[in-house]
């Protein structure tokens, strides 16, 4: 397969993929099972990303800087620092982990 | 500016480094410049792009990193059926809605409590996400590796902090804390098992049968008491 069209084949599948969730009709949207489920899925999800932003590599689980970027960013909102600065604090923390040699 | 506003400045400004490394690692695995910024323009959803790159960099066939790519993007149509739910879009603007849908642009949108904080949110992250990431790539695929890894500027950290900073205000009350405990778990235990990008399906999942199973008891206690 040449490059260009293996590369159109994947941002086709990605672009089809991300406009699913759109087509679903309102009627199913105002269902019980998706109303009542969708603060609990947004609880879910964000956890999710955390979760695996912090401990995945690939399909591996690691304990690495990310590990201290989490705790000094949950520090940073105990402190209710606005938002701009607990992003900040997170890639400070894992900078100077990396900087003391942790992987 | 608003807070959902200078959050998804933030978040993109921080996400769209990235893309510096996204750009080297093109260039690395044997695409060309303009091959590597079209995956950031048209396909415009990191994980995929990390997979696809890392299955032709490890002498992986088109199939199997469109595969990969494909299956990392699958949660991109959950967040459409969420986004879709909280903001109702209408018309062809849905179109370059599903193009911003990512991870940035969705978890914005949802931590907000406003239907128009939801709105700008979605679109500032998924903007900005989209202008940094591009902007980056091309510079990191003409700077090549001369950069460096953008791990050591903690770029990774940054994005830590930005979910949990998400997260963070969504943690209201012990049905919020029993739903977050039981996704970290399921997300941890299924990361060994199923591609990168399934756990996290897997966990919204878990927090939508949770919630409604919690739902019908509510209901049939009220009935019961009643």
């Amino acid at each position: 397969m040449s490059t260009w069209i293996g590369i159109g084949i994947a941002c086709l599948v990605a672009y089809v993929t991300k406009l699913l969730g759109y087509l679903v009709p309102e009627t199913v949207l105002d269902s019980p099972p998706i109303r009542t489920g969708s603060a609990a899925a947004t609880v879910g999800l964000l956890t999710a990303l955390v979760v695996a932003n912090t401990f995945a590599s690939g399909q591996q689980l690691v304990l690495d800087a990310r590990i201290l970027a989490l705790l000094a960013a949950a520090v940073a909102l105990t402190l209710r620092m606005p938002f701009i600065g607990v992003v900040v604090v997170g890639a400070l923390a894992a900078a100077l982990a990396r900087m003391a040699g942790m992987a | 500016m608003t807070p959902a506003t200078r959050m998804g400045l933030s978040i993109g400004v921080a996400t769209g480094l990235y893309g510096l490394s996204f750009g080297a690692l093109g260039v690395a695995a044997g695409l060309s410049i303009a091959q590597t910024c079209a995956l950031s323009l048209l396909m415009f959803t990191g994980g995929s792009q990390f997979a696809l790159v890392g299955v032709i960099s490890g002498g992986g066939t088109w199939p199997s990193a469109i595969t990969a790519a494909s299956l990392l993007g699958v949660r991109n149509a959950v967040y459409g059926v969420q986004l879709n739910e909280l903001l109702r879009p209408r018309g062809s603007g849905r179109l370059l809605m599903a193009h911003l849908t990512i991870d940035e642009s969705t978890a914005t949108a949802v931590s907000q409590d406003e239907p128009a904080d939801q709105r700008r949110g979605f679109w500032v992250a998924g903007l900005a996400v989209f202008v940094f990431w591009n902007l980056a790539t091309f510079i990191g695929a003409l700077a090549g590796e001369s950069l460096g890894d953008p791990k050591a500027w903690g770029l990774d950290g940054a994005a830590v902090a930005a979910f949990l900073g998400l997260l963070w205000p969504r943690l209201r009350g012990r049905s919020a804390f029993e739903v977050a405990a039981l996704c970290a778990g399921a997300t941890l235990v299924a990361t060994p098992f199923v591609p990168p990008g399934i756990p996290i399906i897997l966990a919204g999942a878990i927090a939508v049968l949770v919630s409604w199973l919690r739902h019908r008891r509510d209901v049939a206690t009220a009935r019961v008491t009643a």
